[in-house]
């Protein structure tokens, strides 16, 4: 197959960006589009050029690390997958392919296609978690949850972080990925004492790490890897309702 | 030369005992002494992020260490099938003595037993962490936790979160981490990479770190340091490992003189996606739960070119089934991959190029339903159709062994401190408790009951001695080792070659997997040695690294980790070339039998050999730990 890549590059954070075109030919059908990029930088070294910058580690689908906006796209054009999991075959012979980095201003440039995702990380800290040390608990069965509380839950924790979520949102909101978390540990009888807390020291976090609000355009849903639904921002909502009304807290 | 013996520190007493006992015997730190330590702990995957939580929790100062942009996307995440603990939930007679005996056997009888039996008496508790941090395990409709059954054993001791075990054991002890995070105690540096371990008079004293994204060099003293890197599957260049995961940090531990232990031993996994061109970057593995449901087969023809669903009952060959009734397609992992080598070696292999097997579902879903089917492995097939864009509910899975874990790593001893004091390598990092071959769910069950229970403990001890001292980065000690770093690094990106290191990976990576691979034998060996040597000049002269060393450069970090590559090949091919015995996934091919079943050398190799660096063109000087076994006699694994 034969394809134009029309990469973003942009040396650091502070200079300005542009696209650079590379075309490439005899391209296998079965080869990544990760591996497509491994290629390119291949031969950039070769010439003793400086190789696009792209986050990636795991490969299959599960670490979060990798990123880019492809067409338009977070993640590229399959439903589910990350772009790690995305193979040449899903394009047409002769496409050009547009790769740009996650977009938002919580999320900077660092170089070319990657960007700081370290707010996610402040979001979990500020209370994404259960207040239990190591050694203080009881029976694991002493803690029963019901087959589908623990399904939906599940669903909510297969969050990879990737935050797809953001990139793809006019608003920049995090609200899904901050939505999955709560969501996750509200669902389970372990998540229920500081419920109200946790809610809302998140949401004060993502505020202050200048994500948007939710319009419920439910782009963030469409894109997500993971698949994660909507349906618990709405609960998350609600949530933060009720522990401001308990807490008297104005957002 | 006679080797030196080492002794492990094994304590006294009955071994259901010895670690009760001896957590009565270990020194204490008083609470309001711990605040005046400070612990570094390099990887933030399931053994280190478990430790910085709860060193953290007991009110020490950690700093921890990470080559990811996140603690959360460490390698750990990557694990799919589930955990193993002795709960015997599910009533089918488990025990702490049979998630032990399971344990070393699986292992091969080259495990120290000590260790193995306190990994098992914790692994309870471990399940009873993670529940209460909200890991969403499997559950029945009663509300009660699920089991599955894996490779090894006759139970169903596994725990579980769909195919995302790893994910959420990790996000668990990530969350753990993060809330300590938040209190202000343990301080985070992602993108850090460390480049050199501190030692002064024996005794670690901190590490050198370089950060990824501006190549600054920084020093970083402690009053113990805690590695957990994990392994070093990479040096195959293909892996299910992540792109990133190494063996540097263990390896730079090495050269300041810890031992080295079994560096050979070193799984292939056998439910592996198989690889498709050479462009290839890495293998995706298909969990070992598949092969509760899924049967594992080739054509009783080997010139039958039907496609899977034209080929009827009667023209296939189950093979595991067939060889193992007993175990059938439940056997050790080593044994799985050894035996569809042996098949697709015999020409019996199918898919383009021969280099594969049938991991088939039909029946599976004949019996229990494609939903139920879907319930436990909707993701793993999602996933195998997205790289193959095969259906595996309608077409049967094509599988190939790959590189996966590794048993071998640093010596540490019962207390899990490596021969340098206040060294402590935990999870894949160490060498302890798997022998030579790891059991499906055994790693995250090793990983937290390091990090949650046993080296918080055994910290203690080593602190309580030391003298709360101001720590001092600014010793000579730390400049000369930064320096030297720094140095060495500037060398890769001035080097006039014309390779990627890329290609030098992939070449070191296809001697591996030819030689020191599945199958093993003197000759080969030596071949391996040799071309590794010449490797290693090859990459001396040739190695083209692009970019500047003072910013992000991936390019010199890879060139950095494939020079260690290189050196612990070597090492790897040492150490199988000197043991001259078939045992666990060591296989030598001058030790079967007649039926190609390995045959193990108790007389002479009932040991662990520990490697120590003597110097740049030397020869390593090997020790041993010698095993006993005082509970279990060692018998000759059988699966049949």
């Amino acid at each position: 197959m034969r394809f134009t890549l029309r990469i973003w590059r942009q040396a650091q954070q502070e200079t300005t960006g542009r696209f650079v075109d590379f075309a490439v030919e005899d391209i296998p059908a079965e080869m990544s589009l990760l591996e497509l990029l491994d290629s390119i930088n291949r031969g950039l070294i070769l010439e003793s050029a400086d190789p696009v910058a792209f986050d990636h580690d795991c490969r299959e689908g599960i670490c979060g690390m990798c990123s880019l906006v492809i067409n338009g796209r977070p993640h590229g054009p399959g439903a589910g997958t990350t772009t790690c999991q995305l193979y040449m075959r899903s394009f047409a012979d002769g496409e050009t392919i547009v790769v740009e980095p996650f977009r938002a201003d919580a999320f900077p440039v660092v170089k070319d296609l990657i960007v700081d995702r370290s707010a996610f990380d402040r979001i979990i800290a500020a209370g994404g978690y259960v207040t239990v040390t190591t050694g203080q608990t009881p029976e694991a069965n002493d803690i029963l949850v019901a087959k589908e509380n623990a399904e939906e839950a599940m669903d909510a924790a297969a969050c990879i972080g990737c935050g797809a979520c953001v990139a793809a949102c006019k608003n920049a909101s995090a609200m899904l990925f901050v939505a999955a978390k709560v969501s996750h540990l509200s669902l389970l009888p372990q998540g229920q004492p500081e419920k109200s807390r946790r809610v809302l020291t998140m949401v004060r976090e993502m505020d202050q790490s200048g994500f948007g609000n939710c319009s419920n355009e439910a782009e963030c849903e469409a894109v997500c890897p993971k698949e994660i639904s909507i349906g618990h921002i709405a609960r998350m909502n609600r949530q933060y309702l009720f522990a401001m009304l308990l807490s008297g807290e104005r957002s | 030369m006679e080797p030196n013996t080492i002794d492990p520190k094994i304590p006294d007493g009955d071994l259901h005992e010895k670690w009760d006992k001896h957590r009565f015997d270990l020194k204490l730190v008083s609470p309001a002494n711990r605040p005046r330590y400070k612990i570094i702990v390099v990887g933030t995957g399931l053994a280190g992020a478990s430790a910085a939580a709860t060193l953290s929790e007991l009110g020490y100062q950690v700093e921890i260490f990470c080559i990811q942009d996140s603690p959360r996307r460490a390698h750990s995440i990557a694990a799919q099938g589930g955990i193993n603990a002795a709960k015997n939930y599910p009533n089918d007679g488990d025990t702490v003595w049979r998630l032990f005996y399971d344990t070393l056997k699986g292992g091969d009888f080259r495990a120290r037993e000590a260790n193995v039996y306190r990994l098992a008496q914790v692994a309870n508790n471990i399940i009873d962490q993670c529940v209460a941090q909200g890991v969403p395990f499997a559950r029945e409709y009663g509300g009660y936790l699920a089991n599955r059954s894996f490779g090894g054993a006759q139970v169903s001791r596994t725990f579980y979160a769909r195919g995302q075990t790893g994910q959420q054991l990790l996000l668990g002890a990530y969350s753990a981490l993060m809330k300590e995070v938040n209190r202000g105690n343990v301080q985070i540096h992602t993108r850090s990479e460390m480049v050199d371990l501190v030692v002064e008079d024996g005794i670690a004293k901190g590490i050198i770190v370089r950060n990824l994204l501006s190549g600054e060099f920084t020093r970083h003293a402690a009053h113990c340091v805690i590695l957990a890197t994990g392994g070093y599957s990479n040096v195959f260049h293909l892996s299910t490992n992540a792109m990133v995961s190494n063996c540097s940090a263990i390896y730079r531990a090495y050269k300041k003189g810890a031992f080295f232990a079994n560096p050979s031993f070193t799984q292939i996994h056998p439910t592996c996606v198989p690889r498709s061109g050479h462009y290839q970057s890495k293998l995706t593995l298909m969990s070992e739960s598949l092969r509760n449901d899924g049967r594992v087969w080739v054509p009783t023809d080997s010139e039958d070119h039907r496609s899977a669903e034209d080929i009827p009952e009667s023209d296939r060959d189950y093979f595991l089934e067939r060889q193992y009734p007993s175990f059938g397609n439940l056997v050790p992992r080593d044994v799985a991959s050894r035996a569809v080598k042996n098949i697709c070696d015999a020409g019996r292999g199918v898919g383009p190029v021969g280099q594969s097997v049938y991991l088939d579902f039909g029946t599976a879903i004949e019996n229990q339903g494609s939903q139920v089917i879907e319930e436990k492995y909707g993701n793993l097939f999602q996933m195998y159709e997205e790289i193959t864009s095969d259906d595996p509910y309608r077409t049967p899975m094509r599988i190939y062994p790959a590189s996966h874990y590794t048993m071998g790593g640093l010596w540490v001893d019962y207390n899990l401190m490596s021969n340098i004091a206040g060294l402590f390598v935990i999870g894949e990092a160490n060498f302890s408790d798997h022998g030579a071959n790891r059991l499906g769910a055994s790693a995250l069950m090793q990983g937290l009951a390091d990090g949650y229970f046993i080296v918080p403990s055994t910290v203690a001890d080593y602190l309580a001695v030391q003298p709360a001292i101001d720590l001092d980065p600014d010793r000579a000690s730390f400049r000369a080792d930064e320096h030297k770093a720094r140095g060495c690094y500037a060398d890769f990106v001035t080097g006039k070659g014309k390779i990627p290191v890329d290609d030098l990976h992939h070449e070191l990576g296809a001697i591996m997997w030819d030689r020191v691979g599945m199958s093993r034998s003197a000759q080969g060996l030596e071949v391996a040695i040799k071309q590794i040597r010449q490797l290693r000049g090859k990459y001396r002269h040739s190695a083209c690294v692009p970019g500047d060393a003072n910013d992000l450069n991936e390019q010199l970090e890879k060139a950095g980790r494939i020079a260690d590559f290189i050196d612990l090949g070597e090492l790897m091919a040492l150490d199988a070339r000197s043991r001259e015995e078939s045992c666990g996934a060591h296989f030598r091919e001058e030790h079967q039998s007649s039926q190609h079943e390995p045959i193990r050398d108790d007389t002479h190799f009932q040991h662990v050999a520990l490697w120590e660096y003597r110097g740049e063109n030397e020869l390593p000087e090997k020790h041993l730990e010698e095993l006993e076994f005082k509970w279990l006699k060692p018998e000759t694994r059988s699966y049949r």
